[in-house]
Formats: C-alpha cells, sequence, structure tokens
C-alpha cells in the first residue's frame, strides 16, 4: 500500500478540521482579527494615542462608538490597534519559542542519553517554576517594552516545546526506518531534515496555534501588571487595567477590551482543537 | 514501588538543584552592576559597596553561588531592598496565605473538573455536553484578571453580596475569610477546572470504548456501578498526571488573582518586587515557589506510580 503524499495528506487535514463547526468558528473569529490587525489605520476612526481632555470617560456615541478612556482616547481605536500589538506579540514569541524549544528538544531526542538528560533536566527545572513566575522573573532581568516583552514570552514557553520535540523524537527513531536510513549510511543532518522532523510536527503543530493564544493571554497579563508594554502604546491588559479604576463610572473601558482577549484566544484554541482532531490518528475516519 | 520512589526523589533532588542554580543566576543576569541596580541611581558609593560585600559580589561565581546555597539551607533568603526586611520573613507572612488560597482552588478545580468530565463523557452529545464543553472552551479562553474586574463589578460593586478586596486569616473569622475568597478562587478555579473536564471526558471516552466495560454492560451491572467502579479508576490515571500541571498553572494565576484582589501573598510581594527591580525578594519568592510546585509534583508522580503499576515499573 502506498503512502498518501503530503499533499493529498494535507488536504485531508484541512477537509477533516474545517468539517468541525467550532473550528471554522476559531478560523473566522481569527481572519477578522488578523485583518483588524493589518488594516487597523485604515480602519481605526481615530489616532489611538491622540489625547482629548475634553472628552475623557465618555459614554458611548456616534462620534465613539465604544466611548473614550481616562484621557479622551477613542477606545475602538485602541482595540483596534492593540489587536496590532497582541498578535505580533504571540506571532513572534511563539516564533522565538518554537524554533529554540524545537532544537533543543531534537538535539536531546536525537542524540545520546547524556545530552537528553541535562538538556531535559534544565527543561525540568524551568517547568517547576509556573509560566507566568518564571516570566516575570525573566522581565525582572528585562524589563518592560514590546520587544523585551516578546523576549521574554518566547523564552518562557520554550520548555513546552522541547519536552513534546524531545518525546515525539524518541519515538520516532526507534521506527524501521530510521534504522534503515541509518545503515544505509545517511548523515545525522540528512535523517533529521527528511525523516524525523517532518514525522515529529504535526503534533508541534497543534502546540504552535495553542501557544499563540497563551502568549496573547500572557502579554495581556503582563500589560494588565503593568510590567509589559509601556504606554501610550494601545494594548488590550492596559486597557483592561486602566478601566478597573473606572468601573462604577465606565465598565465597558475593562470590558470591551476583555473581550477582545477572549475572543481572539477562544479563536486560536478552537483552531488547535481542530487541528489536533485533524491529526489524531485515533480519530481518523471518524469524522 | 519503593525503587520508584527513590528514582522520584532523586531527580527532584537533581531537578531542585538545577533551579537553585537558575533562582541564583537571576541578579547575575541583570545587565551592569547588580549592586547598583539592586540599590537605585540614587544609592552611595559607600551603600553600593556594602551590598557587594554583602552579597560576595567580589568574588568569584562559584563561590558567591556556594556561600548564597549555605545561606538558603540556613533560611536566610537575603534582605529586601524595598521593604529592609529579611525576605524569608516578607515570604513567611505571605505564604500561608497563597497556600490557603492555591490548596483551596486546587481541591475545587479538581473535584468539579472530574466530575464535570464524566458527566460529558457519560451524556456525550446530549445538551448537558454541549453546554460544559462550550464553557470549558471559554474558561480557558478567559484572561482571569478580566473575569476578576468583572466579578468585582458585578458580585461587589453593584449587586454588594461579596467584599470587593482583601484577606482574613481563616483563624481569626472564618466566615469573612470564605466570602472574601470566593472570587478569588472562582478565578483562579475556572481554567484548571475547564482543562481537567476536557482530559476526563476523553480518557473516560477511551475506557468506556473498551471490552472490559462492555462486559460489565453485558453483565448487567447498574450505570453507576460501571463508571464509578470499572471506568474511573483507569480514565482517572492521566487526569492525574495533568493536576501537578494544573496546581502550576494555578499558582502562576495567583500573581494576578492576589493583585486585583488586593490579597496580601506570595503573588502580589512578587509583583511588587519586580515592579520595584527588588531582584532578591524576586529571587527568594521564585524559589519558595519553585519548591512548592516540585513537592506538589513529587506527590503527583508518587500517586500515579501507584494508580498505573506500568509506570513504576517502566
Amino acid at each position: 500500500m502506498e503512502a498518501p503524499s503530503i499533499k493529498t495528506e494535507g488536504r485531508r487535514i484541512i477537509r477533516v478540521m474545517f468539517s468541525r463547526r467550532v473550528a471554522i468558528l476559531g478560523f473566522i473569529i481569527a481572519v477578522f482579527f488578523m485583518l483588524t490587525a493589518i488594516f487597523g489605520p485604515l480602519i481605526a476612526p481615530y489616532d489611538p494615542i491622540e489625547q482629548n481632555i475634553n472628552n475623557i470617560l465618555e459614554a458611548p456615541s456616534r462620534e465613539h462608538f465604544l466611548g473614550t478612556d481616562d484621557l479622551g482616547r477613542d477606545i475602538l481605536s485602541r482595540i483596534i490597534y492593540g489587536a496590532r500589538v497582541s498578535l505580533m506579540v504571540g506571532v513572534v514569541a511563539v516564533t522565538i519559542s518554537a524554533v529554540v524549544g524545537m532544537s533543543l528538544g531534537l538535539i536531546a531526542g536525537y542524540f545520546n542519553k547524556w545530552v537528553n538528560n541535562i538538556i531535559m533536566r534544565i527543561i525540568d527545572a524551568f517547568m517547576a517554576l509556573p509560566s507566568m513566575v518564571l516570566i516575570l522573573a525573566i522581565a525582572s532581568i528585562l524589563g518592560g517594552g514590546l520587544f523585551n516583552v516578546m523576549i521574554v514570552l518566547g523564552i518562557g514557553l520554550i520548555p513546552t516545546y522541547c519536552r513534546l520535540m524531545c518525546a515525539q523524537v524518541l519515538s520516532i527513531k526507534e521506527n524501521d526506518y530510521i534504522i534503515s536510513a541509518k545503515a544505509l549510511g545517511s548523515s545525522d543532518l540528512r535523517i533529521i531534515l527528511r525523516h524525523v522532523l517532518p514525522n515529529a510536527f504535526p503534533p508541534l503543530l497543534v502546540l504552535i496555534t495553542l501557544q499563540i493564544g497563551t502568549a496573547i493571554l500572557m502579554e495581556a497579563s503582563l500589560s494588565f501588571l503593568g510590567i509589559g508594554i509601556s504606554p501610550p502604546t494601545a494594548t488590550w491588559g492596559s486597557m483592561v487595567s486602566v478601566g478597573y479604576n473606572y468601573l462604577l463610572s465606565n465598565p465597558l473601558l475593562s470590558f470591551a477590551p476583555g473581550i477582545a482577549i477572549l475572543l481572539v484566544v477562544l479563536a486560536f484554541n478552537l483552531i488547535g482543537d481542530g487541528l489536533r482532531d485533524a491529526l489524531d490518528p485515533r480519530l481518523r475516519g471518524t469524522l | 514501588m519503593i525503587t520508584y520512589i527513590v528514582r522520584r526523589l532523586i531527580l527532584s533532588v537533581v531537578v531542585m538543584f538545577i533551579v537553585t542554580v537558575l533562582v541564583f543566576l537571576l541578579i547575575h543576569l541583570i545587565p551592569g552592576d547588580p549592586a547598583r541596580c539592586l540599590l537605585g541611581e540614587e544609592a552611595t558609593l559607600e551603600q553600593i559597596e556594602e551590598l557587594r560585600k554583602e552579597l560576595w559580589l567580589d568574588r568569584p561565581l562559584t563561590v558567591q553561588y556556594g556561600h548564597w546555597l549555605t545561606n538558603v539551607f540556613k533560611g536566610d533568603l537575603g534582605k529586601s531592598v524595598l521593604y529592609g526586611q529579611p525576605v524569608k520573613e516578607l515570604i513567611m507572612t505571605r505564604l500561608p496565605v497563597t497556600l490557603n488560597l492555591s490548596i483551596f482552588s486546587f481541591i475545587i478545580s479538581t473535584v468539579l473538573g472530574i466530575g464535570f468530565g464524566i458527566i460529558c463523557a457519560i451524556r456525550r452529545g446530549k445538551t448537558i455536553d454541549t453546554v460544559i464543553a462550550l464553557f470549558s472552551n471559554i474558561g480557558i479562553a478567559t484572561p482571569i484578571f478580566w473575569l476578576a474586574v468583572i466579578m468585582i463589578y458585578t458580585l461587589g460593586l453593584k449587586l454588594g453580596w461579596l467584599p470587593l478586596q482583601g484577606y482574613t486569616s481563616p483563624l481569626e473569622d472564618p466566615i469573612m475569610n470564605i466570602r472574601q475568597a470566593i472570587m478569588p478562587v472562582f478565578c483562579m478555579v475556572l481554567f484548571p477546572m475547564a482543562v481537567i473536564t476536557r482530559q476526563t471526558r476523553s480518557s473516560m471516552l477511551e475506557v468506556v470504548r473498551q471490552d472490559y466495560i462492555r462486559t460489565a454492560w453485558s453483565k448487567g451491572l447498574k450505570e453507576r456501578v460501571i463508571v464509578i467502579s470499572h471506568a474511573m479508576k483507569n480514565a482517572l490515571i492521566p487526569v492525574v498526571t495533568l493536576l501537578g500541571m494544573q496546581f502550576r498553572v494555578l499558582v502562576g494565576g495567583l500573581v494576578l488573582i492576589e493583585t486585583v484582589f488586593n490579597i496580601p501573598g506570595m503573588g502580589r510581594l512578587m509583583v511588587t518586587s519586580v515592579f520595584n527591580k527588588d531582584s532578591i525578594a524576586v529571587q527568594g519568592c521564585t524559589l519558595v515557589i519553585a519548591i512548592v510546585v516540585l513537592l506538589v509534583n513529587l506527590a503527583v508522580d508518587i500517586s500515579y506510580g501507584w494508580l498505573d503499576p506500568r509506570i513504576r515499573y517502566e
């Protein structure tokens, strides 16, 4: 029996994934926020950092669809611009952590037991710390700001990728086709690139999708605490924090950016779940 | 089983050793002179020199680590630059608060998560399954600090049912302790509960497909007996592995929750210390949190080995 080509397999995964209504919903929400982030400057009605002291804490109106904040800035415009920051941080932080974590996991899983022990025990030590505590500890060294937050989150998310990649490689390298490739004299690099990586990647793809949501949540948490991206940059977390001071007079100030965080994280989680189902061999043929 | 426990203990000691190295390096990774960074720009040269001597910063790194570790074993975690107090004292007053909330949340999220997971699995495809699945998805995606803000607004400010913020020791006023803990615990429980629900549901579904469950049905056993005596024990094995991880998540969440609800725990101490660049306090908090998480993980690993004989013979 011939193995399905990558193209056919890819089509099957997309078909199975989109046969789930929740995955479609997640995809639509994610695309909506991505378009909002890309075309933010075109669709935002106001400059997100332009202050207007004559217009502070205004209720929703025709001019300001979601009202204004404590400095008279348009909330809707800040949410639109906040999408750019959130998605950028999510994607960059996940790229950093995925590249570093997967490389370390690959080395730990593929080479000898000593290398594995050293790398994985260090990863275990990182995993002994709650992500938020680890991220705060790293932030205490690097400080805030957009660039540093991406690095901090990138480092904080490395252990999960490393552990999953290592587990994948350890199971893949026991397969007959790897032993055959070694017997044929293939170099380690060739085996890794041609055989190990393509087979180890699917579960990692699910993790990448889910971690974008996690990174967005963590960036929002850091900004909420005031340790993340500094003002006046519009971030959803800092908007919730500012709104917290005006809960009684203007609850929307806190509620609206929170809904945006919830929706975008939910979207990536739903896509991740859909992908997981499509890639899980145990569910093959049932969907 | 004893070999398994000894192996896990040795592994935990190794990981703990690496954690101490990482935590020790926290101060040394600060760009520039650590003593100047800790004391701030206004510090005099004498003060900087004094701190340098106190922290042994003028010695080789390995000697510094040895000195620091010896002090840690003696219970000396250094002196907070911000509070001017020993970090140990700061932690000792805050750790019980954090443990009180986290243990409470851990128990609730585990019990409810497993309960909801089982209901979803045995009522698969029914309305209740869909509703719980929907809430699980929302629970995982909800920013807990935002949920806390919403709860403060509705239950605290609008309805006036619960106190807005603060913490009272259960020994001082148990009723007030519970009233003040409701909102923070609810916020903290949501994420781990949702994850445990999903894991329990999927492992229960896996188990109920097994032949021995079909045999139990064909023997005419009651649903309750099949679920509790036959399915649950095996289905819970993967859930147990998840518990250690969820405790870690829970403690991480406390950093946010303690800040929003103005609870004087370890999380808030850590945030305040990060804010004020008090790296010695950050170091102490990080170390103590890591020890607590490692101990819980060790307990989870041992119970996992006890539940699943395959693990201890691996």
